[in-house]
């Protein structure tokens, strides 16, 4: 296995903007299936020991991805993501944010823009998220420490984007 | 919820983080801070003392005039945040790295 796979990890002060991208030792469609199907997105989406449940996803304009994030005690973290935008095998966009169990969406969310390129077998993706709400932040704090964990990609981007003046 | 001024809290206004980078340069009163400001110095007041609560600034009395100074230990709560999350990205990205090995091999 390839080792020497990028990684960047790049938080952006001035536009509050956490900046991601990541090669993959895997071609394109495989890559882009991983992200954008409920099976495979369930086998990793989820830091162990938790997991990624998905209730319900439709993957298209419109369309949104019901799951929860599984604490080790069982319970359950809802979120949804709605897709605003997607370039098949290419780039998608997408409004993540918080829910109750009801799919009642907890705005405003952080939003998401992946983009997917292959080079010789080697596919980056090329993520940006960006969440300027202080209420998510918030509602994080008020969550502590430990559960914010879980919702980790979900909403603390904003306080690393503003860690750093 | 429960109310409590803590560090993150302190950094979600906007006001407070200029106030921040302004005494990051230079240590400086509160009269000087407020000088910096289209606002109140009530306002500004308050923003400094909710900054001094969290202990992002600390006070330090020169003759007669009192400057306020980053207190950069606990900056470094952010940096801890930081570490986590880009630390747990990373865990996500090598379980698919794995998940993406498992579906290649078994692949015909």
């Amino acid at each position: 296995m390839n080792n020497n796979l990028l990684f960047d990890f790049i938080v952006d002060k001035a536009t509050q903007t956490v900046t991601i991208n990541r090669e993959f030792d895997a071609v394109l469609s495989l890559v882009w299936d991983a992200f954008t199907t409920q099976e495979i997105l369930d086998q990793w989406w989820a830091p162990q020991p938790w997991a990624s449940k998905t209730r319900s996803m439709d993957f298209k304009v419109g369309g949104r991805r019901v799951y929860a994030m599984v604490s080790p005690e069982g319970q359950e973290h809802w979120s949804v993501q709605q897709y605003t935008s997607i370039s098949p095998k290419t780039n998608f966009k997408m409004l993540n944010a918080f829910a109750d169990k009801d799919e009642n969406l907890q705005l405003p969310g952080s939003n998401w823009d992946l983009t997917f390129a292959e080079q010789k077998g080697t596919t980056t993706v090329h993520i940006s998220i960006k969440n300027d709400s202080l209420e998510r932040m918030e509602q994080m704090i008020a969550m502590g420490f430990k559960e914010g964990f879980t919702m980790t990609l979900n909403y603390l981007e904003q306080l690393l984007a503003k860690h750093k003046l | 919820m429960k109310t409590r001024r803590d560090v993150f809290q302190a950094i979600a206004d906007p006001t407070r983080r200029a106030i921040l980078f302004l005494i990051a340069a230079q240590a400086m009163t509160p009269n000087a801070i407020a000088e910096e400001f289209h606002t109140s110095r009530q306002a500004i007041s308050k923003h400094i003392q909710i900054l001094t609560e969290c202990e992002l600034v600390r006070q330090e009395q020169k003759g007669r005039e009192i400057y306020y100074h980053v207190n950069v230990s606990k900056m470094e709560v952010f940096d801890k945040w930081v570490a986590q999350f880009k630390g747990i990205i990373e865990t996500q990205f090598r379980q698919l790295d794995q998940v993406l090995l498992t579906i290649k091999k078994n692949k015909p």
